[in-house]
């Protein structure tokens, strides 16, 4: 018998294809597995899905649980948790990792009530080490890495008796893997429906097209508060409009109703590391700071000299975006 | 109906000042204010319109020292019915999954039936938005996230409208139910000033010999009193609610923290440009120079 159970993924589906989250959490899956020599695992539930299973792979998958059936076409809470929870039971993963999505974090809390074990949310790092504690140590644990108190603080926090380690990932943070050609073992789940699958029942559902695509994007022209107003807001708009870059937002943007809450870089919005990073009117509190600081390269412009967001920035220019901006835009014009 | 909404007093994270920092850099958490938790207001509003159109009781349980009876205070104040503190020294330490563990507890022995269990989407000190999950789990009952909008009731099942960010959905959810709600639901309603100037005199059973000293009373007589006027916040301990204790507390919680470290600001390469034509211009240069535009 190994000495470590597998080290499993759940594979998130969005608009039938595998979520770019669960294809990070195979990076990082892969990593983990590694140290502990053994297999990565992805579990995939929904329906028609065996072609999904083959990108899993190419991404790092050794197996993939794949539990297909047309009650699991649509994500619904009890029958994802019930079967997820019975397939741990029977194969005793030692570590199982979820995108801190809307879904996961749906998904996650009650497969660990389920199983009475442990579930750090929203982990910006996961390693495998050891933990001390009463004269014991506990070797080859997961250690759960994650920002609390609004990110003022930065946690490590482990599981030493109880299996599964479990823990959500952040969306953005790990990095894919490129895809190889590779293939894996298929292993199909039973499913068996069970009456209580139809307590919550799903009558509409509608997907927005995502206004923007900030994860992709290799430079970030983003406004805060101190841009003044929606009709300043435009100067954002336009200097991204001169570099091809997308446009991002402070929370503080998008509460005064400057931009859609789709652009939000943070904590509670998305978490970003462009080539550049151009912060406009931006105080930088920590909540943003999380969402972006890992940018290869920051430029902040703001009046005051004293705001957090040049603690994080590369370049600086104190001044006001009203009339930095309309520079930038002209130098640049000139010069690209 | 009646409707349990579950709630947390919390440091206020979101409004941390220079006073806050200790001279490291690093966080002094005993002077950041305790707030009630932005998102459990949320959840309370949605309780009360829900009582507001289809009748009922709200009743709000927190978890917590005995301090958070300031929270009960504030939530009898905008309209709940009846408040509950569960708070033991043997709660200390919880991590969500014990945390859940007692919430169910007190809700299974003390307050069921109940129709719906409604929680904040999640409270601004952890953000794990785990225990409302774990509670409907441990209750057996299901739940429904991110509940901008209840739509209609009828014949025990509940139509919410959830909002997943990209994704809208239209659920439609068999009684009883757990829901939690997320800040653009709606906009709390303040506090009553005529309940104001009743039930700021509410206490729970930690501020009881207080309150017996300062009117010179015997503590039985001010308990009796305050029950019958309606000011007595119920207050729970682990015997009350029949805990077993090796899921309670620190030593019911599966997860440790292994170390924490503060987010001190990094000191980095940081060059200033002057934000005249000139500046701007040699900062550009250097961009390009360093090929950071592709």
């Amino acid at each position: 018998m190994a000495e470590h159970g597998e080290v499993w993924i759940f594979a998130e589906v969005d608009d039938g294809r595998v979520a770019g989250v669960a294809l990070e959490l195979l990076g990082k899956g892969r990593e983990l597995a590694q140290a502990l020599g053994v297999p990565l695992a992805a579990v995939l539930m929904g329906h028609r899905i065996r072609s999904m299973a083959d990108s899993l792979f190419a991404h790092g998958a050794d197996i993939v649980y794949g539990a297909d059936h047309e009650s699991l076409a649509e994500y619904t809470t009890l029958p994802y948790a019930r079967l997820l929870t019975e397939l741990v039971r029977e194969r005793r993963p030692e570590i199982v990792l979820y995108g801190a999505t809307p879904l996961g974090r749906d998904l996650a809390p009650r497969v660990a009530s389920a199983l009475k074990t442990g579930l750090t949310a929203d982990c910006t790092d996961l390693q495998i080490g050891s933990y001390e504690s009463g004269g014991r140590v506990y070797r080859n644990k997961l250690l759960q890495i994650r920002p609390a108190w609004g990110g003022n603080i930065i946690a490590t926090i482990v599981s030493p008796d109880h299996l599964p380690e479990m823990a959500t990932v952040r969306e953005g943070v790990m990095r894919a893997p490129e895809p190889v050609e590779r293939s894996g073992a298929y292993i199909e789940v039973a499913v068996r429906p069970d009456p209580s699958d139809g307590k919550v029942r799903i009558l509409q559902r509608r997907t927005h097209p995502r206004r923007v695509d900030l994860r992709s994007a290799a430079i970030i022209v983003a406004g805060g508060y101190g841009m003044g107003s929606k009709e300043n807001f435009g100067l954002i708009h336009e200097l991204a409009g001169v570099l091809g870059a997308a446009v991002g937002a402070s929370r503080a943007a998008v509460d005064a109703g400057f931009i859609h809450a789709d652009h939000q870089v943070g904590q509670t919005g998305t978490t970003v590391r462009p080539k550049l990073y151009i912060a406009c009117g931006i105080s930088g509190a920590v909540q943003h700071r999380a969402g972006m600081e890992e940018s290869a390269k920051i430029l902040a412009v703001n009046i005051d000299p004293e705001a957090p967001i040049f603690g994080v920035a590369h370049y600086g220019i104190v001044g006001d975006v009203r009339e930095v901006i309309p520079r930038l835009i002209k130098a640049l014009r000139g010069k690209l | 109906m009646r409707i349990i909404v579950l709630a947390k007093q919390v440091p206020d994270t979101k409004n941390v000042t220079g006073e806050v920092m200790k001279p490291d850099g690093t966080l002094n958490r005993a002077a950041l204010a305790a707030v009630f938790n932005p998102e459990d207001l949320n959840a309370l509003e949605m309780a009360l319109e829900l009582k507001d159109r289809y009748g009922g009781e709200v009743i709000v349980l927190t978890m917590g020292p005995p301090r958070a009876a300031e929270i009960l205070r504030d939530a009898l104040c905008r309209g709940a019915d009846r408040v509950i503190l569960l708070s033991d020294r043997r709660f200390a330490g919880a991590d969500t999954l014990a945390t859940s563990y007692t919430v169910a507890q007190a809700i299974s022995t003390h307050l069921a039936p109940f129709d719906l269990i409604v929680c904040g989407r999640q409270a601004i000190d952890g953000d794990t938005a785990q225990v409302p999950p774990q509670v409907a789990e441990k209750l057996g009952i299901p739940q429904v996230t991110y509940a901008v909008e209840a739509l209609q009731l009828s014949e025990g099942r509940l139509r919410l409208k959830r909002d997943l960010g990209r994704r809208e959905e239209v659920v439609e959810a068999e009684l009883p139910l757990l829901i939690t709600v997320p800040r653009t639901a709606n906009r709390p309603r303040w506090p009553n000033a005529r309940r104001l100037l009743k039930y700021r005199h509410a206490r729970c059973g930690f501020e009881l010999e207080a309150e017996a000293r300062r009117q010179r009373r015997e503590v039985s007589e001010v308990l009796a009193e305050l029950r019958q006027r309606g000011l007595y916040i119920e207050t729970w301990g682990a015997e009350e609610i029949g805990a077993d204790l090796a899921r309670i507390g620190l030593g019911g919680s599966p997860t440790k923290v292994k170390k924490v470290d503060s987010v001190v600001l990094r000191g980095r390469s940081l060059r200033f440009f002057s934000p005249d034509d000139k500046g701007v211009k040699e900062l550009v240069g250097e961009l390009i120079e360093e090929r950071t535009f592709g």
